[in-house]
């Protein structure tokens, strides 16, 4: 059947057009080839999703007709499939917004390579999701990395460079701490499968090496999610790089990576061990405590909105290791339904203030006085973009922190829902600071006019705030997968 | 979903719209009409649940009336239609705007059937009605606003706090009365609380509200504080700690508003203080007691948005707010001072006045109720009412102390709306059964008995012969002062306290204030600069400190995980 072969075409054909496009490099070739290729990873991952739901079974493909655990396994289960579908549905959307500002934000001559590692990144981080054996996932989690890097570089400020830069090396401390970690795991076990891992690994837990091989791998990937004090990479490669990259990066980059840590903690070291007997939970609860205050303090304070933005991911990305800490089957929920909406309510945020800053010409606070009157569309998306960060009812924002509040109380946390609570106040502040200067202050005298950003990069973004409204109502697809997703994790646990 | 379209927020909230679009006779049109369509969709609507949404696991129910929501959405439109009015021609847009939007949202509350719906509607108010403070355009409203919105977003915190803890533990969303029995129930009323200006948190009231334009106070005195009696009155009718809170709030406001030199302040001390009396109906909780909460909500709007009409026309002409610059002002403004006189009667409970018909509900429920000691005080403190408002108010802005100031009568539209409250006023307190029809519960009672007026005329009576003995024995010295009061506690971080603290402040309070706002900003320099663009925490990082970082939290990783196994 076709649907079999998914999975492969699902990360095959982005590879296979990356190339395409690094030889054809004329620009609007290229974001066709781009564009057709993203949008069909996302109705193969869709279709996929569907499937699975249907049927209860997870899909198996085995690389050149390898069996696993010899052979390379793609595997889409639930949880895969739904981070799928998010990765390529965010590369498509990014694809349509980001063609204006490209022309802007990027040089000529390179906007084909643009393109390339575009496509690169996006199959590499699919191959993270789709991949059910621990060293091709470091694979992927180079090729996406190294195309991040250039794709953070490719834009005209000339900060980007050290922000890749750094990133770059943090990504690769990151990268192999992960891959020294399935090291580990290799030597005791002999299997890379992921689920042959997990059946292996069960009687020799205790061992030094499994302990060690499980430090390595939670610590390689909070680098990679950013999580509180590792997060220190990420405000400069968003704030530097392209809009369209920053979109793109901030809506599925560090998502993946969390999705690669739950697998590892819930279903190859599992629930029974790695969460009931490590103290894993306790430190990835306080770290994502203080991840949620540190960020939103520094967002707080930033001047630039890109990085306001940036630091304010930090702080959601708290939220979302904090339904992993919660260990519990609702605030595992709220974390899988936060790695969506937040994809969601971000990225429609990020698009937003990159038709600012197109506009404009800077994202600093400063310059955005009266932006309001000049753009009313753009910072009307912003204020729903902003209730949606605070928790308002009716956006996504409350579905995700409802769950994540629910599941706080039924550990009996009380002091972490008043925690989560109060952290909404920070939000109001940072984001409230930008509303009053584009509403309630004046465009200085002599500004060039202002006019709102080019119809598709508003539409775009327009669509995603829409959609933090409408999944605000509609759970069924967010909740709905996030909790079978959750059985599945659980599940394997036991 | 069609029977949203008759939600008789709609119509305020589409005219809010409007406006921002239309100018002249359009606008007043728009400003007059939707209050008055909102008035018909208000007796339009049946009883019970109208609209039905499936939210989550939940059902929403955004659009619910009884009884008790279709009173108070009576008086809020009549309020709309009132306070446009008397705004008709005020200039800043965005206030009216803002305003109406505000008001659409207090309907919003009052027709919510669940927890959530309040709680997002409960936010939007404030906001919106922090953005009528803002709009008075001041530095001191702008810095009074964002205290106002950080008051009020704290207690939605709590609020939202309190829903997710009675939701997780009921598994039900449905807003129906409760005692403050659990933890979240408790929290739940503590952010209702909040809003009515209850202690410790009364501050907000009279540090919030004068800042606002003339319009905008009529405006905020109506529908904050009394959505929050409404949310009591159905939430926690019978909770009998809101007894001694509303006791407090009644002298609270009482004994601030007699030292207050600024005429818009202690109106917003006399907010309290009246409010103090609804919580305290709601806290006996019986039939009548809560009738007699809803009754005095209803007639306080009335007649406190007279007194603010009357006062900020005074403000409007004179563009002064002091009872010190004030005095024998009804040479030139006869009639503002004769509507503001009645305003005063009302809110003292003048026998024949809309006050007395709805207060004399509350006293018989704590006398009936056997709350002898709640009798007295409520007694106390109608008297206190009447030598703060009744008296002291009139006195030194339209009699009293000659200021030589001839102000002439405000525009025609302010006195309009004036004059159509002082005959409200009047109108409630001599019909008393027909408006009693209003009420969620029928009872058979009638204020206007001999017993009841001559008990009332002798408490005003001695009340008034204090004031004029002590007036002339030993003067009335109002001084620019200012009253010490919780909110400093909160104020501090604000640090534009020590500037406040101009006069009649001795050194030892100067150096506690000092060493608090050293603290403050010693706080808030810690944050930024652990925070701040160059902070530890923030700034662009070296590598190698990143990389340390790495290093340290494997160490823990390491170091736990196997001191743990």
């Amino acid at each position: 059947m076709l649907i079999d072969q998914f999975p492969a075409i699902v990360v095959g054909v982005p590879l296979v057009a990356a190339a395409l496009c690094a030889i054809v490099r004329n620009e609007t070739a290229c974001w066709l080839i781009a564009l057709a290729v993203a949008f069909l990873s996302f109705v193969g991952s869709a279709t996929m999703l569907g499937q699975i739901q249907e049927y209860g079974v997870a899909l198996s493909y085995e690389m050149g007709g390898w069996a696993p655990p010899a052979g390379i396994e793609l595997r889409v289960d639930l949880l895969s499939g739904y981070l799928l579908v998010l990765v390529s549905l965010i590369a498509t959307a990014v694809l349509i917004y980001g063609r204006q500002s490209v022309r802007v934000e990027i040089k000529e001559s390179i906007r084909g390579w643009y393109y390339t590692m575009y496509l690169l990144c996006m199959c590499g981080l699919l191959g993270i999701v789709i991949t059910g054996d621990a060293f091709n996932a470091f694979v992927f989690m180079e090729i996406s990395s190294l195309s991040m890097y250039t794709l953070i570089a490719l834009g005209k400020d000339r900060r980007a460079l050290a922000a890749a830069y750094q990133y770059l090396i943090m990504g690769t401390i990151g990268a192999t701490m992960y891959v020294i970690g399935v090291g580990l795991l290799f030597t005791i076990t002999g299997t890379l499968n992921l689920v042959d891992m997990a059946d292996r690994l069960a009687p020799l837990l205790d061992t030094p090496a499994a302990i060690a091989g499980m430090a390595f791998v939670v610590v390689g990937l909070s680098l990679k999610i950013a999580l509180f004090p590792l997060h220190l990479w990420l405000p400069n490669a968003y704030a530097f790089a392209p809009s369209a990259v920053t979109a793109f990066l901030a809506a599925t980059a560090t998502k993946v990576s969390i999705y690669l840590l739950m697998r590892f903690i819930y279903s190859v070291f599992g629930f029974g061990f790695a969460i009931e007997q490590t103290p894993i939970p306790e430190v990835v609860m306080v770290l994502s405590i203080a991840a949620i205050f540190a960020g939103s303090f520094s967002a707080i304070f930033q001047e630039n909105i890109k990085r306001m933005l940036a630091y304010s991911s930090v702080a959601q990305i708290g939220y979302i290791t904090l339904g992993i800490a919660l260990a519990n089957a609702t605030g595992l929920t709220g974390s899988l339904v936060h790695i969506f909406n937040h994809a969601v309510m971000k990225g429609a945020l990020f698009m937003l203030v990159g038709g600012i800053a197109l506009q404009i010409g800077t994202v600093r606070l400063s310059d955005m006085a009266g932006v309001g009157k000049a753009m009313p569309l753009t910072m009307f998306g912003f204020v729903l973009g902003g209730f949606s960060m605070l928790g308002v009812p009716g956006t996504v924002g409350f579905v995700s922190k409802w769950y994540l509040a629910i599941g706080a109380l039924e550990n009996g946390w009380w002091w972490v829902v008043a925690l989560l609570m109060l952290s909404s106040l920070l939000v109001l502040a940072y984001m409230g600071r930008v509303i009053e200067v584009a509403f309630f202050r004046e465009r200085p005298e002599g500004a060039p006019p202002i006019s709102e950003a080019p119809k598709s990069m508003l539409m775009t973004a327009w669509v995603f705030i829409l959609a933090c409204i409408y999944l605000g109502f509609d759970t069924s697809f967010t909740v709905g997968v996030a909790q079978q997703a959750v059985d599945v994790l659980m599940g394997g646990a036991q | 979903m069609s029977s949203l379209l008759f939600h008789p927020a709609l119509p305020i909230l589409i005219g809010a719209f409007l406006i921002l679009k239309l100018s002249g006779t359009a606008r007043s049109i728009v400003l007059l009409g939707a209050p008055l369509v909102s008035f018909a969709f208000i007796w339009m609507t049946a009883d019970g649940v109208i609209l039905a949404i499936p939210y989550m696991e939940w059902t929403l129910e955004p659009f619910k009336a009884d009884k008790l929501s279709r009173l108070f959405a009576t008086v809020f439109a009549i309020m709309a239609f009132a306070g446009n009015l008397y705004a008709l021609k005020q200039e800043k847009v965005l206030e009216l705007f803002a305003a109406n939007v505000y008001i659409a949202f207090s309907l919003g509350v009052v027709f919510a059937g669940d927890l959530i719906t309040v709680f997002v509607f409960w936010e939007m108010m404030a906001l919106a009605s922090s953005t009528v403070i803002f709009s008075a355009g001041t530095a001191t409203a702008r810095a009074a606003g964002m205290r106002y919105m950080m008051v009020h977003l704290l207690g939605g915190v709590v609020l939202m706090a309190g829903i997710a803890g009675e939701v997780s533990a009921t598994g039900s969303i449905a807003f129906t009365s409760m005692l403050p029995d659990t933890l979240p129930r408790a929290l739940i009323l503590a952010g209702f609380l909040l809003n009515t200006g209850a202690p410790p948190f009364s501050a907000w009231v009279p540090d919030s509200y004068p800042e606002a334009s003339y319009s905008g106070m009529v405006f905020l005195s109506a529908f904050t504080t009394k959505t929050a009696v409404y949310v009591l009155a159905r939430g926690f009718p019978g909770a009998e700690i809101l007894i001694f809170i509303g006791l407090s709030m009644i002298f609270y406001g009482i004994i601030y508003g007699l030292c207050e030199n600024n005429a818009r302040k202690m109106l917003g001390y006399s907010i309290v203080n009246q409010v103090g009396f609804m919580v305290t109906a709601i806290g006996i909780g019986s039939a009548l007691a809560i009738n007699g909460a809803v009754a005095h909500a209803f007639a306080h709007i009335i007649y406190k948005a007279l007194l603010i009409m009357a006062t900020g026309s005074v403000f409007y002409v004179t563009g002064k707010r002091k009872f010190t610059e004030y005095g024998g002002l009804f040479r030139t403004m006869p009639l503002t001072a004769i509507c503001c006189i009645i305003g005063g009667l009302s809110i003292s409970a003048f026998p024949f006045t809309s006050g007395f018909v709805a207060k004399a509900m509350t006293s018989e429920a704590a006398y009936v109720g056997q709350y002898y000691w709640v009798w007295y005080l409520l007694a106390a403190g109608t008297a206190g009412v009447f030598l703060d408002v009744g008296i002291k108010l009139q006195y030194f802005v339209f009699f009293g102390k000659d200021s030589g100031l001839r102000p002439p009568e405000p525009p025609l539209h302010m006195r309009t709306a004036t004059v159509f409250f002082a005959v409200l006023c009047v109108g409630i307190g001599l019909v008393p059964q027909q408006f009693y029809q209003l009420l969620p519960y029928s009872l058979d009672y009638e204020p206007n008995t001999p017993d009841h007026i001559v008990t009332q005329f002798q408490i005003l009576l001695f009340s008034g012969a204090a004031f004029f003995l002590f007036l002339k024995y030993y003067g009335w010295h109002l001084v620019e002062s200012l009253t010490l009061d919780l909110d400093w506690l909160y104020r501090v971080w604000g640090r534009k306290l020590a500037v406040t603290f101009t006069e009649n402040s001795g050194s030892a309070r100067d150096s506690i204030i000092d060493d608090l706002s050293k603290g403050a900003s010693a706080t808030i320099d810690g944050i930024h600069h652990r925070h701040g663009p160059d902070g530890i925490l923030a700034r662009t990082m070296p590598t190698g400190r990143m990389v340390f970082w790495a290093i340290v939290m494997l160490a823990i990783y390491l170091l736990v995980d196997f001191a743990f196994m």
